[in-house]
């Protein structure tokens, strides 16, 4: 990595560019939330605020699984706390672009780390682009979008039929095993990948649900790799 | 158009979980230098995070999940094209079960 970190109208439009081809297949994923947070009684305001301000799709699944009346606070924080914590090390891995940003530009950026933005990013980051703006060109749209789908969902919660199963929502799973592909750098990562997912199915195996697989994964994969590096 | 108390603040409190989460990862690099082995590490953490998030969810979903993905990950290693990979990945999905 050399050279300072910008931030461009550039480097916003190239991901705006990068992200709407990807638009199609968040759809089915926010349908469905949409219907099940109607069927919990959040009305469209509620559903939609949801959305807008927790911006991550598989914590809100599981979030509306743990709703209630009165809504169990603490529970479905914490659901959508453990769900959500592999993004702290996606946060951190994208700090070259971070450690250039300050202010509204840094803190409006860390909210829009998702899954498919991280992965585009880290991507662009490893072709040696400085410009951190993409992240919010790839995460803006992402999250209208995202918020608009989970409202239209619940809009037609009565007519959508999208029970647990349907092929659509398989996009969101495919949609990431493409996108591990364009994170392979060479033989390199097979050993740690090899690792990863190894931990990842045997703590599946165990009947730990997520965030267990996933953190014993990337933390062992990651350490498994590193100690290989640095032996060398 | 209503707006329940307790589901504000449970919203609220989803929403303050999450920030921290996305914020804080790299808000700890901010203020302290962690050391090599930790650096090495997160170079390798993007794939290793999608490898252990993955596969446990094709596990759960069965051997049509797996051979679905398989669709997926062959159509981009092929093609590099996001799109038609989603779309075949599905579509071999739809055509097992639907």
């Amino acid at each position: 990595m050399t050279g300072a970190v910008v931030f461009t109208w550039a480097g916003f439009r190239h991901g705006l560019r990068m992200v709407l081809p990807m638009l199609p297949s968040f759809a089915p994923f926010g349908l469905v939330v949409g219907v099940l947070a109607a069927g919990e009684g959040l009305s469209l305001l509620e559903a939609t605020l949801m959305s807008a301000m927790v911006f991550a799709g598989t914590s809100q699944l599981v979030a509306l699984g743990a709703w209630g009346s009165p809504v169990p606070i603490l529970a479905v924080t914490l659901a959508v706390f453990f769900v959500n914590l592999r993004m702290a090390p996606m946060s951190a891995a994208l700090a070259p672009w971070f450690h250039g940003l300050r202010g509204w530009r840094l803190w409006t950026s860390l909210f829009t780390v998702t899954d498919h933005s991280f992965a585009l990013s880290v991507n662009e980051m490893r072709r040696g682009n400085r410009d951190a703006a993409f992240l919010l060109g790839l995460g803006v749209p992402g999250w209208l979008w995202w918020t608009f789908c989970v409202a239209v969902g619940h809009l037609l919660a009565a007519v959508i039929d999208l029970r647990p199963g349907h092929p659509l929502l398989f996009a969101g799973l495919a949609t990431l095993c493409a996108l591990l592909v364009t994170l392979w750098r060479g033989r390199g990562d097979l050993m740690p990948w090899g690792v990863a997912g190894a931990l990842a199915l045997t703590v599946h195996a165990m009947g730990l649900g997520q965030p267990w697989p996933v953190l014993a994964g990337a933390l062992g994969g990651s350490a498994a790799g590193a100690w290989r590096d640095l032996r060398r | 158009m209503t707006l329940r108390w307790d589901v504000l603040l449970a919203i609220l409190s989803m929403a303050l979980a999450t920030y921290a989460i996305r914020a804080g990862g790299y808000a700890v690099l901010r203020v302290w230098r962690p050391p090599r082995f930790v650096e090495a590490m997160l170079t390798h953490m993007p794939g290793c995070i999608f490898i252990a998030f993955i596969l446990p969810s094709l596990a759960a979903g069965g051997r049509w999940h797996a051979m679905a993905a398989a669709v997926a990950v062959l159509a981009m290693v092929l093609t590099r094209m996001l799109t038609l990979s989603i779309v075949l990945g599905v579509a071999a999905l739809w055509l097992v079960v639907g």
